[in-house]
């Protein structure tokens, strides 16, 4: 059993009286780069919200380091726990490298506002997210692309040994989406951070995950590496698609292909 | 952007061009102040108000300029510091330019405070304290209201024109209600006025200030994080509930004792940070610079007020002019560059 820093048990995690999960148990493995997916409201954005406090859970706790991480000073999780979440706000008129700073905000304080440390580990994020270029633009000009990369240099500057990002490929093309996932899997090979991601392209996370979440109605239905869960049988019963697995033809990782329709009439649908 | 550091210990992030707005503020806002005392039945040279501020005056120079004037100068340029703090908290919060505490109702609340005074009768120290607490639980109101559960921009901005239209109304039966004389004193307190302002008036707003004012200079990196949403802010260590309760405190207290010292000034709160922003050319959040503008705003208007015109019009009605067609341009400018 490998260790996890970052966990929950008996969570029950509810937007007022709505329950959207109950008695739920996850880990995350240290150093792996876990992936959550499932259905839409199977509760995996919910899961996110909650193993980074943004939700108290009703019941249950989410423990980081072994200490609930409700009850821990907000400022010492920001120095574990990084979070880049679903729609990010970039105030008018900011710059990229202002913005990539404010990731330096757990780390300063009133007379220490900004050390050679802080400018170092900046233009090391921006460096290992491509962003420094970008530096002195400003975040409005930017493409989806580019502003995801510089959000996540954002993050990175946190220099947070957990990082959780919610849906970081949404709104992106498609180049844009593997860009990010490859400077996500880069950062956890190089970095050697743990990562936490919601994706909803089941192709993306048996890719790039190295442990697989696979939600249902607020329950874990398979936790583990992908090559070993995503079958089929899982496929069908997490998202109810019947499909075949195979294997991937670039990376040999599951590759799950949707079943063809059935075609309704007995000469075929082409006439 | 000048950093200082001192290794190991301490680092300073300073910006050349906020620290140059600062100081060109204060200066003009000092220069101006100098001015006004100067200015009113027995004028001053600018040399006669120094000499005697620095203790060289006659007896009756040190009357006028202690006990008439500066008592007025100093009531201007704490309501000005006051709303334009107050102003730009606000709009942080809200994430809104136009969450000024004018829109979002407080001020109404304080004249409704004041005006049952002026109904019932009573003294004007009990008149500033019905203000304070009119406005202080207008607030209240909003927060159980609209705030609790986080809601801000539009929603919170609607609720507060709501409340302020709520208050409106009732702000205007209280005035029939009250007897004539004391009706044409209250019209004057509600447009905002700084005449015969003594140090009784100024007291309460400055030791507000003396508190707030640290308060929220430490509370103004985390306020600026904010503004990347409260996910992110949460994500990067800021308790933003907490956070968020004790700046509408503060802000909700600066806005009801400066309503208390001089009435609703109207527009300066909306004003003020905008000008900052604009001057600074900083992105978000300037605390120290819309507090500077706000002062130095106050204290033209009251020039303007005391000299353009042949009978003395209150300050409010300068600011109401001058505040309303900033807004009118805001709008159709912001509004062009698809940000409103």
């Amino acid at each position: 059993m490998p260790t996890s820093r970052l966990g929950g048990s008996g969570l029950r995690l509810a937007y007022e009286r709505r329950i959207v999960a109950d008695d739920l148990t996850v880990d995350v493995p240290d150093r792996s780069f876990t992936v959550i997916i499932g259905p839409n409201a199977c509760g995996k954005s919910t899961l996110l919200r909650a193993l980074s406090r943004l939700l108290k859970p009703a019941a249950g706790a989410v423990l980081l380091d072994g200490e609930d991480i409700q009850r821990r000073p907000a400022r010492a999780v920001a120095r574990t726990l990084g979070l880049l979440p679903q729609s990010p706000i970039a105030p008018d008129g900011i710059g990229v490298a202002d913005l990539v700073a404010r990731g330096r905000y757990p780390h300063q304080g009133l007379l220490r506002q900004w050390s050679r440390d802080d400018e170092r580990i900046v233009a090391e994020a921006m460096a290992a997210t491509g962003v420094a270029d970008l530096a002195d633009r400003l975040v409005d000009e930017l493409s989806g692309g580019q502003r995801q990369r510089v959000w996540l240099a954002m993050a990175l500057a946190q220099q947070t040994p957990l990082l959780l990002l919610d849906e970081p490929t949404t709104y992106l093309d498609i180049a844009h989406q593997i860009e990010v996932l490859d400077l996500c899997a880069r950062l956890h090979e190089e970095q050697g951070r743990t990562l936490v991601a919601v994706l909803h392209d089941l192709n993306h996370a048996a890719r790039y995950a190295t442990h697989l979440i696979a939600m249902r109605g607020g329950r874990v239905v398979a936790a583990g590496e992908p090559g070993r869960i995503v079958t089929a049988e899982l496929v069908e019963e997490v998202f109810g698609l019947p499909c075949r697995v195979i294997d991937d033809p670039e990376t040999g990782t599951p590759l799950v292909i949707p079943a063809a329709r059935v075609r309704t009439g007995s000469s075929g649908g082409r006439a | 952007m000048i950093v200082i550091r001192v290794p190991g210990r301490l680092s300073l992030r300073l910006h050349p061009r906020a620290l140059a707005v600062g100081a060109a503020g204060v200066l003009l806002t000092l220069a101006v102040g100098v001015l006004a005392v100067g200015h009113g039945d027995y004028p001053m040279s600018p040399a006669d108000v120094l000499r005697t501020l620095t203790g060289g005056g006659s007896p009756a120079e040190d009357f006028i300029v202690t006990q008439l004037r500066l008592p007025r100068l100093v009531t201007a340029l704490a309501v000005g510091a006051a709303l334009g703090l107050a102003g730009a908290v606000f709009q942080a919060l809200v994430r809104n330019p136009l969450g000024s505490p004018d829109v979002l109702g407080f001020t109404q609340g304080a004249a409704t405070g004041a005006l049952i005074v002026v109904v019932v009768g009573g003294s004007s120290a009990a008149l500033a304290g019905a203000a304070a607490i009119g406005g202080v639980l207008t607030g209240l109101l909003i927060y159980l209201v609209a705030w609790r559960r986080g809601v801000h921009g539009y929603r919170l901005v609607l609720v507060g024109i709501g409340m302020s239209a709520i208050l409106t109304g009732v702000n205007g039966y209280l005035l029939t209600r009250a007897p004539l004389m004391e009706a044409a004193r209250a019209v004057l307190w509600l447009t905002g006025s700084l005449d015969g302002r003594g140090w009784s008036d100024a007291a309460p707003l400055l030791a507000a200030l003396a508190v707030a004012l640290p308060v929220l200079l430490t509370c103004g990196p985390a306020l600026r994080m904010t503004e990347l949403g409260d996910d992110t802010a949460t994500g990067l260590g800021v308790p933003v509930p907490r956070l968020r309760m004790l700046l509408l405190a503060t802000a909700v207290l600066l806005v009801s004792l400066s309503a208390a010292a001089a009435g609703p000034v109207s527009f300066v709160a909306l004003t003020a940070p905008h000008l900052a922003r604009r001057l600074t050319r900083a992105p978000g959040t300037n605390l120290l610079p819309a507090a500077i503008i706000g002062a130095l705003i106050i204290v033209v208007a009251d020039q303007v007020a005391l000299r353009a015109f042949p009978s003395q019009l209150p300050v409010g009605v300068v600011t109401g002019v001058l505040g309303g067609g900033y807004l009118v341009w805001l709008l159709a400018t912001e509004r062009r560059a698809g940000r409103l």
